[in-house]
């Protein structure tokens, strides 16, 4: 399954949830929401886990103790190289 | 049970009762009895629900099938976690009434914005898209 399963992710900077699946599309799947701003947004009180259609999604914040970015950055330019030879 | 394990499947969400939320800023509240690839879905028994402030009204829709692009957020509607306390609901007529005041007042907000703008020399070219997400 994807690793970052389980990881607390906040979308567009509105709804805040633990990761619970992703697909092809990225697609998310979150459990246990939050919504940042509850009173713009008063149609949410009532729903605990929600699907959000990837191509709608702007940002993805994820917490950044969890995230090697060293690791990110050499993986990243391996693979820049890779694709240019 | 998951048929397709590391997707983020909708199989799972069906015959539930769910509010989706659509690029045009409308909710809808209904039983999702069909899915598919593109996330079009079908909407059994559908409600469209209006939100003003603290309150809301519901429109009955009957039976709904939203193409998928349209889509911004589907949830499942948890039936423990009604919250009665903190929204009123109104009759139809009122929260039409509440919306087109709504309306009225940020169309009057956006005029004001464009004419501070005209008088400095700007101007911010209009949006073709109604999305409201």
């Amino acid at each position: 399954m994807c690793p970052l399963c389980g990881w607390d992710v906040l979308v567009s900077y509105l709804i805040c949830g633990t990761l619970h699946s992703v697909d092809q599309y990225l697609n998310i799947k979150l459990t246990d929401i939050s919504v940042t701003d509850p009173e713009k947004y008063p149609h949410m009180l009532s729903v605990k886990n929600c699907f959000i259609r990837g191509s709608v999604v702007r940002y993805v914040q994820l917490p950044a103790d969890e995230v090697d970015t060293q690791l990110l950055q050499d993986a990243a330019r391996k693979e820049a190289l890779q694709q240019k030879q | 049970m998951n048929y397709m394990p590391g997707t983020a499947s909708l199989i799972d969400d069906i015959d539930k009762k769910h509010l989706v939320l659509l690029r045009d800023g409308r909710t809808l509240i209904g039983f999702l009895r069909s899915i598919d690839q593109f996330a079009n879905l079908v909407f059994h028994q559908t409600v469209e629900r209006i939100h003003v402030g603290k309150k809301f009204g519901d429109i009955p829709r009957g039976i709904f099938i939203v193409r998928g692009e349209n889509v911004v957020l589907l949830g499942e509607i948890d039936v423990d976690k009604l919250c009665d306390n903190v929204l009123q609901q109104v009759s139809i007529e009122e929260i039409l009434e509440e919306q087109r005041l709504q309306q009225q007042a940020k169309q009057k907000t956006e005029k004001a914005k464009v004419t501070a703008l005209k008088d400095r020399g700007l101007s911010i070219p209009k949006a073709d898209n109604l999305d409201e997400y």
